[in-house]
């Protein structure tokens, strides 16, 4: 049974809704990054978390939004908490970090100024207590990171395919700045996508840029900043050993994916960038396909095929390390008993020491 | 100047509660700056001419229009004294006072982005793109980017209009933001 519901739980103040997390996509997940969504319904599906879409959410403005008028900048993601709000929920999961951020922003926002709070409801026409809390997917799967581990850790046919795999964790600016807002711990060497790579079976790499920026929205109004941002994100990955880039938003993901063949390579392999979601997808054994592996502009292909092969290796290995541990435990333990028979057999000879 | 007249740092305390006299030219934020290099005014001079209260010097420069709003600045300062929440007060005074010098393309980005919100309440992201070619005149922009988005399923040609796309215009209205 699917546990991601279509539309919202019936309204409720008692029940259901405290269980299911409102999910707000936001508008970058239904258009160039459709991947991120497809990714985390089946990995929340394969970790028993419901989820729900708000019903008609509206778009949260980032960045132009907040840019150009601080009022709209809030007022605009405060809608959709209050129709998370209505529907009885008392989460919502924002997967763009830049969402995440305005979300984020505006309940803080609302939170700490009461003149705003009082004005909002007039704003949106509709009744707004700010009761929703609001996080990152980035922070969740960092919540279920010891259930993430027990599984990709568990027996099955087709061996975990992350283990050993070298991967850059990639947070940019929104999931850890303004630090009020950060979805997890330091803001300046944060850990908690590393934890969720790491709990897959993955070796985090320690790297420079995790929290630069990628060049966000600048991403079609000013490509060649952005193509600077880039290089120099994937080059210092590459320095670090990283064989694929970890990201937990969509616009990272488009600046990094789409725009990296624009950058100059210098004949560099290409560095796959792979959602978080894609990252623990893969290894609870969901297929590439199910998590939209195949619509990233780098291709996936090379390396999701090394790190099978590398997986069915270190299975063969740790087997054939497995039955040469258990043929020498026998050949000890034949020995052993060899020595113990010998000693059984062996005549008593009687002490004659005294009597020569 | 007399004292009935704010000047632009107390005009920006008043409405954000950031006190731009706080920063002490340390240079910290300008030294984290992605943009620091494309820009002719760097953070720590933003707040220099803020302080100063050289008005139409901070708000006509188009270095407020470079930022990218990433926060590295904010999250350094060791003052407090939140550069990044003063450049975004700087672009709304800007706006209001008719003195934005916002290079074409950035502007034409913003404008049609929030349009597309106004109208439908979600962005539409072939709709953003055509609207900002034509008003940026970058029509080449991304064209050879066409196909691979489209065959990988990352277009869809039709805006979705959310059923509250009503609410969402009104509440541009009661923000004050004409488009």
């Amino acid at each position: 049974m699917s546990t991601v519901v279509e539309g919202a739980p019936a309204p409720a103040t008692s029940g259901p809704a405290q269980s299911v997390l409102a999910y707000y996509p936001g508008c970058s997940l239904h258009g160039t990054e459709p991947e991120y969504d497809e990714s985390l319904r089946a990995v929340v599906e394969a970790l028993g978390i419901a989820i729900a879409e708000i019903p008609d959410w509206n778009c949260c403005g980032a960045s132009s939004g907040h840019t150009t008028d601080h009022l709209l900048g809030l007022a605009l993601p405060a809608r959709n908490l209050a129709l998370a709000e209505a529907a009885g929920f008392d989460r919502v999961l924002a997967p763009c970090a830049a969402c995440y951020n305005r979300l984020a922003a505006a309940h803080l926002a609302v939170a700490e100024d009461a003149a705003l709070a009082e004005q909002m409801p007039d704003i949106l026409g509709r009744p707004f207590a700010n009761s929703v809390d609001v996080m990152s997917v980035a922070t969740l799967l960092r919540d279920v990171a010891p259930a993430i581990a027990e599984k990709a850790a568990a027996p099955r046919q087709t061996p975990n395919p992350m283990v050993g795999v070298k991967l850059a964790s990639y947070y940019g600016c929104l999931l850890v700045r303004p630090p009020e807002l950060a979805a997890g711990d330091d803001p300046e060497r944060p850990m908690f996508l590393d934890d969720v790579v790491e709990a897959c079976g993955a070796e985090a790499v320690d790297w420079n840029m995790k929290v630069e920026c990628c060049g966000g929205a600048f991403s079609v109004s000013r490509t060649s900043s952005v193509l600077r941002m880039g290089r120099a994100i994937i080059e210092d990955a590459r320095r670090a050993g990283a064989e694929a880039i970890v990201v937990a938003c969509p616009l990272c993901h488009t600046n990094l994916d789409l725009r990296q063949k624009a950058m100059e390579s210098r004949g560099e392999p290409k560095m796959p960038v792979l959602f978080i979601t894609q990252v623990v997808g893969l290894a609870l054994g969901l297929s590439p396909g199910s998590l939209g592996l195949k619509r990233h502009f780098i291709s996936t292909e090379p390396l999701l095929a090394d790190l099978a092969a590398r997986a069915v290796q270190r299975v063969a290995d740790e087997r054939k390390a497995a039955e040469e541990k258990a043929a020498k435990a026998a050949a000890r333990e034949a020995k052993a008993a060899e020595a113990k028979a010998a000693v059984a057999a062996e005549p008593v000879t009687p002490d004659a020491g005294g009597d020569a | 100047m007399t004292s009935s007249t704010p000047t632009l740092a107390t005009e920006i305390e008043a409405t954000t509660g950031i006190n731009p006299a706080t920063c002490y030219q340390c240079g910290k934020c300008s030294a984290g700056c992605p943009m620091a290099s494309e820009s002719d005014l760097r953070p720590h001079q933003v707040m220099r001419r803020v302080m100063y209260g050289s008005r139409e010097r901070a708000l006509q420069d188009e270095s407020i229009w470079l930022c990218l709003t990433c926060e590295t600045c904010s999250a350094r300062c060791p003052k407090g004294s939140d550069p990044a929440g003063v450049i975004d007060a700087l672009r709304e005074i800007s706006i209001e006072s008719g003195m934005a010098t916002m290079p074409r393309a950035i502007g034409a980005f913003h404008k049609t982005f929030l349009e597309q919100i106004r109208a439908n309440g979600r962005l539409h992201e072939v709709g953003l793109v055509v609207g900002y070619k034509l008003r940026s005149g970058a029509l080449m922009n991304d064209v050879t980017n066409t196909p691979g988005l489209l065959s990988r399923g990352k277009l869809s040609i039709m805006p979705h209009k959310i059923k509250g796309a009503a609410e969402v215009k009104r509440i541009f209205d009661k923000c004050g933001v004409n488009l």
